[in-house]
């Protein structure tokens, strides 16, 4: 996702001279052709991310349209003061990008790790929530991000990930939800980096006859709700799924709706990070095998909640 | 108050004017005194009716802030959006009874509206609002913000090739925040000479000594060693303060620091240096005194 997501900011830079990337001393060669094409609308802000969201707001309020990138928590938790003051309070249209969703950079530690930043930052007013499920739907998202004219906040994995789409997805459209494979027996609500783990639980699933409908829901603000009307109705399970703790996440937003709404889901399952910093060493894969967030343990329990077991 | 001329050309060529010292336009000390004692008597008025607090940091500023709307800042009540104006952001936002009235005075909106100070349903909230009031650049309120604002602004200005100026006004207090000295390494490192910071160095904070709560002093020096061009002067000489203001650019290619030595509660004896009316509304007697005292009876 991060090697897209700079491939297109100095795409789109190309084409508008409006988008400023403010970096917090990361992406160190990353950015070397938008800095080469753009020398002066790079700026590496040095480890000093209040005072980077907070100049990025004074920008967008004056015309430009700034990006600030850096690894997830510092770029989020670190200055959400910031964000929530500066940003949405006076609805700067700058764009907060974080890499290391969840566990991405498990192995860094908790210090490193992200399983709160969606709980906090949609509870402020303004802000938009966006988490791509691949690289295609990160290049899409910087699109649709600088077509709004509001703060947008995008959650990426890091690099590398499985790519899901074949190209960028035409449908793309903050607050609507894409549905990658259709099935019948459950459907699979995934957000974010956890999208092709959820592919590859579907497949196990589809070996136990279970037909699943895949969807990617990348935008956990504002919910797709025409999308989950209609899946809570037709299935006999609904589940999320993300790399984000199940207080204040895109599973806690989906309860939220049906508590407001008054749907009665017939089954619905919610798969993410406990209430607890993960301390162990280990990488990614590890973390989510510990968590029970891998694609078997995800196989497994939508199985026992459909009373296969 | 330099207005803006109606084209963008001219409001370049007013720049152009006012970076050169020599070229400055003579300041009326004695109308800008007077300017300022008014200022002082809406503030007392708004603080007995509305009976908020912030009275003493809201004295302390009224000649910086006199200074940059009736003399300095290139800015047209009837454009508040002019995307070329210069940028005033009041970053102690708990002084919001100086702004509001220092802008209603120069017709932003209407003088009869400052009467609506804190009341229900107003557009004067005990800190400024986002969005709502004409010419409040920045809701401010929670300290150490306005200057990376300011920074992002003058950042666009630079970027955009637009000669603005931004001036942004500090507490000492409020160089408590570690975001203060983000920005000043920041605004120092892009060496951003379009940018000025005025500290209202009142010497107090909400409870206590602001030297004795955090070690400020030196704090001329301390912005130097970040990387500025900082003077030290007399917070109420609104000469030297429209002076300085005006001159930015300086051409010392740095971002501009005015240490301000102020008094809270400055004007009124009975208020000065005496950090109770960080806290205290005056009772009517009180503002029929103070304003005697300001030469307003």
């Amino acid at each position: 996702m991060r090697n897209a997501f700079a491939d297109e900011l100095t795409k789109i830079g190309n084409d508008d001279p409006r988008l400023v990337m403010l970096s917090g001393d990361i992406g160190n060669r990353l950015f070397d052709k938008f800095k080469a094409a753009h020398p002066d609308r790079f700026y590496n802000c040095g480890v000093a991310e209040a005072n980077m969201t907070g100049l990025a707001a004074g920008m967008a309020m004056s015309g430009l349209r700034p990006v600030t990138y850096t690894i997830t928590p510092f770029v989020t938790t670190r200055c959400l003061e910031q964000i929530r003051t500066d940003v949405c309070y006076h609805e700067a249209p700058v764009i907060i990008v974080a890499v290391g969703a969840g566990l991405a950079y498990a192995g860094l530690g908790p210090t490193h790790h992200a399983c709160e930043d969606i709980s906090f930052l949609r509870s402020i007013p303004n802000m938009t929530v966006i988490c791509p499920g691949d690289a295609w739907e990160v290049r899409a998202a910087l699109r649709a991000a600088l077509k709004q004219d509001r703060p947008v906040y995008i959650r990426m994995g890091k690099k590398g990930e499985p790519v899901v789409h074949a190209g960028v997805p035409e449908a793309f459209e903050i607050g609507k939800a894409i549905t990658i494979v259709d099935g019948s027996d459950v459907c699979l609500l995934s957000t974010g980096n956890m999208l092709p783990e959820t592919l590859e639980a579907a497949k196990l699933l589809k070996e136990h006859g279970v037909s699943a409908r895949i969807v990617s829901f990348h935008t956990v603000k504002p919910l797709d709700e025409a999308c989950l009307t209609e899946a809570f109705a037709k299935f006999p399970l609904v589940a999320t799924l993300e790399e984000h703790s199940l207080i204040g996440g895109f599973g806690a937003a989906v309860s939220e709706w049906l508590a407001d709404t008054g749907i009665r889901p017939h089954k619905f399952v919610r798969f993410g990070t406990r209430d607890a910093f993960f301390k162990w060493s280990g990488e990614q894969e590890y973390a989510r095998e510990k968590l029970g967030l891998s694609a078997h343990q995800i196989a497994d329990r939508i199985r026992n909640a459909l009373g296969q077991h | 108050m330099t207005a803006l001329p109606d084209s963008r050309e001219g409001s370049v060529m007013l720049k152009l004017q006012t970076s050169e010292p020599e070229a400055s336009t003579p300041v009326d000390v004695e109308h800008l005194k007077r300017a300022a004692a008014e200022l002082r008597g809406k503030v007392i008025e708004m603080s007995h009716r509305a009976g908020t607090a912030h009275l003493g940091s809201s004295l302390s500023c009224c000649d910086i802030v006199t200074a940059a709307y009736w003399h300095v800042c290139a800015i047209d009540p009837q454009n508040p959006r002019d995307p070329l104006r210069d940028r005033f952001i009041l970053s102690k936002g708990h002084a919001a009874s100086t702004l509001y009235a220092a802008l209603a005075m120069r017709g932003f909106f209407p003088l009869e509206e400052l009467d609506t100070f804190c009341q229900d349903g107003g557009r004067l909230a005990e800190h400024p609002p986002a969005n709502l009031l004409p010419g409040v650049e920045a809701a401010t309120g929670s300290l150490g913000h306005g200057l990376p604002i300011g920074i992002g602004m003058a950042m666009a200005g630079r970027i955009r090739k637009e000669t603005f100026r931004v001036y942004a006004l500090l507490s000492d207090g409020e160089c408590n925040e570690g975001s203060v000295w983000e920005a000043a390494m920041f605004a120092a490192a892009q060496k951003l000479d379009n940018l000025c910071v005025i500290v209202d160095y009142n010497k107090w904070q909400a409870t206590a000594r602001s030297n004795e709560t955090l070690a400020l002093a030196p704090l001329r020096a301390k912005w130097e060693a970040f990387g500025w061009d900082a003077v030290e002067i007399d917070g109420h000489d609104i000469g030297t303060l429209a002076r300085l203001m005006e001159n930015v650019p300086n051409g010392s290619g740095k971002p501009f620091a005015i240490i301000a030595n102020t008094v809270k509660g400055k004007g009124v004896s009975f208020m000065e240096d005496d950090n109770n009316w960080h806290y205290r509304a005056p009772t009517a007697e009180e503002v029929a005194k103070a304003r005697k005292e300001l030469g307003l009876a």
